[in-house]
């Protein structure tokens, strides 16, 4: 379904400096002139503080928020133009606590998208039975496990299936890993991000954890109160002079999962 | 008071009318649910899209609940068309009163859901139409279900006043019994319709639970 945008090189997602205030109301800005550029197949982490705009920022790439000033391209096309229903069924999300439904089962869960794109029953069963083994869950155990039958990171493992069901060239996490116990998170973390690089899929990753970020990202996108104050990719991060990243330098020392 | 012996013997000679008064007063009960619902389980998902109008919506439904029943009864019978003695003019009237548990558990059942989920429903790029039917209204059944089952036990009390205008049911014993001053006659149609309500609250009860996801 998404030949075109599979095809696209370049970037594929652009913030052209982007403001973004609430109610439209000048001054109660979340987001205030972001310019940034993720080229395809880039993992760029948005990392910063609560309420510095990060999920602001990501709920403007699919159009769950339209920016107030600028544009936000996605495959070169302002999302203002694009129809919110395709832009979205082509652009996986996984959110904190998966946000599956309890009334599927794992397998409907997975295969939501394709459903909704009205692939045949064979097709969407073979696609979910291929994405539980990708995710490490064994199908015949969960294809028909409700969500609240499952532990966190099971779920979470759901959770990204589901995103990836339709095999969108974006994937965009909000704290995906934020709720699991650190141990189950690491274990995630790691997995995801081999299967983040076999797959070759863009991603735009929120989080709070700078160890997260380092760990994941090919780009670190630091945000305080709505602005980007650092860009640099993970090696050079911790080197920067800005505040604000020495800030969550000083975080990693202290921070839980390091020994005193 | 108690039934005696001669309530029983009264229950056993009279068995064919106290059977005839409870079906009659079951079917009103019935045809009067299923009217409330076709009504007010759309109007509360039409209501929950457009929260501008959950007041008047609701206002309006808390208005017939507040009219006492015998006078709601009475105030119908000079209406044209739905007014009159008999049936339809009680029909009328239990539907009015069970539209505002429906219709506040409808509303209710559809807007309490994990915000969560319909984040995730809608970046998913679901419609709002898909939205609703797949996600919201299977996760709310069990509360509006709820607002079924109150709403039923209701009707099936109110119901017995409909007698008044003469729409039969078991209400017909209760006022032949006041006026005779026979408890006899007023316990006739009495039991049967608490057993009805006993039963539909157990079964509506059963449902429920089997509807309730989380």
């Amino acid at each position: 379904m998404n030949a075109k945008i599979n095809n696209y090189s370049g970037n594929l997602i652009e913030f052209r400096d982007v403001s973004f205030h609430i109610n439209d109301i000048p001054g109660r800005e979340v987001i205030s002139r972001v310019s940034l550029s993720v080229p395809v197949g880039e993992t760029v982490v948005l990392l910063g503080r609560s309420g510095s705009g990060k999920t602001t920022l990501l709920r403007l790439i699919n159009a769950m928020l339209l920016p107030s000033q600028g544009q936000v391209l996605v495959e070169g096309r302002a999302t203002v133009e694009w129809d919110a229903i395709r832009l979205r069924r082509g652009i996986g999300y996984v959110i904190q606590e998966a946000g599956l439904f309890p009334h599927f089962t794992v397998a409907e869960n997975v295969g939501l998208v394709p459903t909704l794109e009205k692939w045949d029953r064979c097709r969407t069963a073979a696609r979910v039975g291929e994405l539980l083994r990708l995710v490490g869950l064994d199908p015949a155990e969960f294809a028909e496990r409700r969500p609240r039958e499952l532990s966190g990171g099971q779920r979470q493992r759901v959770g990204v299936a589901r995103a990836l069901a339709a095999d969108p060239p974006i994937l965009l996490m909000d704290e995906p890993f934020g709720a699991l116990d650190p141990v189950t998170r690491a274990e995630l973390q790691r997995e995801f991000r081999a299967l983040a690089q076999r797959l070759g899929k863009t991603i735009v990753f929120v989080t709070h954890d700078l160890r997260e970020a380092l760990l994941l990202a090919s780009r670190i996108v630091l945000l305080e109160a709505g602005r980007v104050v650092a860009l640099a990719p993970p090696q050079e991060f911790l080197r920067l002079e800005h505040p604000e990243v020495r800030a969550f330098a000083a975080s990693l020392e202290t921070g839980p999962g390091v020994p005193a | 008071m108690s039934p005696s012996l001669s309530d029983w013997s009264f229950f056993v000679e009279h068995r064919a009318e106290i059977f005839g008064a409870t079906t009659d007063h079951l079917a009103l009960v019935v045809i009067a649910m299923l009217i409330a619902i076709v009504i007010a389980v759309p109007l509360g998902m039409y209501v929950v899209q457009r929260p501008a109008l959950r007041a008047i919506a609701m206002g309006i439904a808390n208005i017939f609940q507040t009219i006492p029943s015998l006078a709601l009864f009475g105030f119908l019978i000079p209406i044209p068309f739905i007014g009159g003695l008999g049936k339809r003019t009680a029909i009328v009237a239990l539907v009015l009163y069970a539209l505002l548990p429906i219709l506040r558990n409808t509303y209710v059942g559809l807007s309490e859901i994990d915000p969560a989920i319909l984040e995730a429903a809608e970046a998913m790029g679901m419609t709002r139409a898909q939205i609703l039917f797949r996600v919201r209204f299977p996760l709310a059944l069990s509360v509006i279900l709820a607002g079924i089952r109150t709403a039923t036990i209701i009707t099936i009390g109110i119901a017995t006043i409909a007698a008044a205008i003469g729409a039969g049911g078991l209400g017909t014993f209760i006022f032949r019994g006041v006026a005779l001053v026979s408890d006899s006659l007023i316990l006739a149609g009495a039991i049967p319709a608490a057993l009805l309500a006993l039963i539909a609250d157990f079964l509506l009860g059963l449902l429920e639970r089997r509807l309730r996801v989380v």
